[in-house]
């Protein structure tokens, strides 16, 4: 499943690396302690947090995710945007909390990995 | 026919580009389907104009959607000779017209270019229906749009099978008596703002050295940790990396605080991250965990009130 599917099917706002919506989705993880990202998340998933600092896109890049998406309507920071349009990662809102998110995700396909 | 021109010294005698591909591409596939037409009872005034407007020296004439016939600038000239100007373009068009079928071989066209001498065909599909005009023009343009996208394909293709030169082979293929290649960044005690740039400046370095993604990102994970350690507890620091015959070697040096109970910070969990840091997602005392998991060899250094002094090790893989 691709980026650019999700981002139709669940309305999600696009706030960063639009261009980049095709890229292909292998699976979720949701958590707000990057350090667990960084140790737990793999290749090519999307992550779901509530972090809006310039710091997750530094982890979605190390850790070659496929795209960040923001819980509860979060506003990313400006440098955020600005960093993950620069790293090509593509960062989306959604109004949903995590919790509702993640089941809609996974009714959707998207499994953990 | 398309003969070999101006054999190159040394090289075989064998089909060129350019030549493979005019017996690929079709007369459909370079045609100009957007054209101008006539029909046989305009005058050849109008013709003019239409030549002036449109900056053409010839057109198809049709008539009830076929091909009647072709007219082109010289008859125009011979009609103001022969005072005939306003004489209607059936009468001074040229009715015998060759044509080419829109699925016939490049090959075949350029031989009847060379053959009869006109400088436009009009193209009929096998219904015998006017769908193209012909021109050298267009056989240029639609041979050099041929190699562009040839060109672009292979190059993409060289672009993914090209082997990076692994830095195993640089060593392998370099004598000195010491080789090194030492990258040093800077990072900024109390502040998570920038954390996260020595991590990725150093990836790119690496990548450019073709260091494989695997390993790439396992240093790129470890890294980043070091960094955020850096420039959550301590007065700031330095990120080295150091490229060696067997790997690549990453330390993290800090001036302090340093850390009282190495064995204790190394337990999954344990985290003395202030308030600040944790708002942010770190401090879950995951770090050095994580790092050790990345790593292949970690020794972690520290006195108080000194500073702490972590060195990790990554093998090369291949």
């Amino acid at each position: 499943m691709k980026l650019i599917d999700l981002v139709k099917e669940f309305g999600l706002e696009v706030k960063a690396g639009s261009g980049h919506l095709d890229n292909d989705v292998t699976g979720g993880y949701v958590s707000d302690l990057l350090s667990d990202v960084l140790a737990h998340a793999e290749d090519g998933v999307l992550w779901v947090t509530l972090h809006i600092h310039q710091n997750i896109v530094a982890v979605a890049s190390h850790k070659g995710l496929s795209g960040i998406i923001l819980v509860q309507g979060r506003v990313p920071e400006q440098d955020t945007m600005a960093k993950a349009e620069a790293e090509n990662i593509p960062i989306m809102v959604t109004d949903l909390s995590a919790f509702e998110l993640v089941g809609r995700l996974y009714k959707a396909g998207i499994r953990g990995a | 026919m398309m003969e070999p021109q101006g054999k190159e010294q040394g090289t075989p005698d064998r089909l060129t580009k350019t030549q493979e591909m005019v017996y690929e591409l079709t007369v459909g596939e370079v045609m100009a389907s957007k054209m101008v037409t006539v029909g046989p009872d305009q005058s050849m005034s109008e013709f003019r104009l239409l030549l002036r407007d449109n900056h053409i020296s010839g057109t198809p004439v049709v008539e009830n959607g076929k091909l009647v016939g072709m007219v082109s600038i010289e008859d125009l000239i011979n009609a103001l000779y022969d005072n005939a100007i306003s004489a209607p373009i059936r009468e001074r068009m040229k009715s015998k017209v060759e044509c080419l079928y829109v699925d016939e071989l490049l090959v075949h066209c350029i031989a009847k270019f060379s053959k009869l001498g006109y400088r436009r065909y009009p193209v009929l599909n096998r219904n015998d229906e006017l769908v193209g005009i012909i021109t050298k023009g267009s056989i240029v343009e639609g041979l050099l749009k041929k190699l562009e996208i040839e060109y672009e394909q292979s190059e993409k293709k060289a672009a993914l099978t090209r082997q990076r030169p692994t830095m195993k082979k640089f060593f392998e293929d370099v004598t000195a008596d010491e080789i090194s290649f030492t990258f040093r960044y800077n990072v900024a005690g109390q502040d998570l703002k920038e954390a996260g740039k020595a991590a990725s400046e150093l990836k790119n370095a690496l990548k450019k050295m073709g260091i494989c993604a695997p390993l790439l990102r396992r240093i790129g994970v470890a890294t980043y940790e070091a960094e955020i350690n850096l420039a959550s507890y301590t007065k700031g620091g330095e990120i080295r990396a150091q490229v060696e015959k067997w790997g690549i070697i990453v330390e993290a040096i800090d001036k302090g605080p340093g850390i009282p109970d190495i064995e204790r910070a190394m337990q999954p969990g344990f985290s003395t991250a202030p308030e600040w840091v944790r708002e942010l997602g770190f401090g879950a005392g995951m770090g050095l965990a994580n790092m050790k998991k990345c790593a292949d060899e970690m020794e972690l250094k520290s006195s108080v009130p000194d500073g702490t002094h972590l060195t990790m090790q990554f093998h090369y893989t291949s």
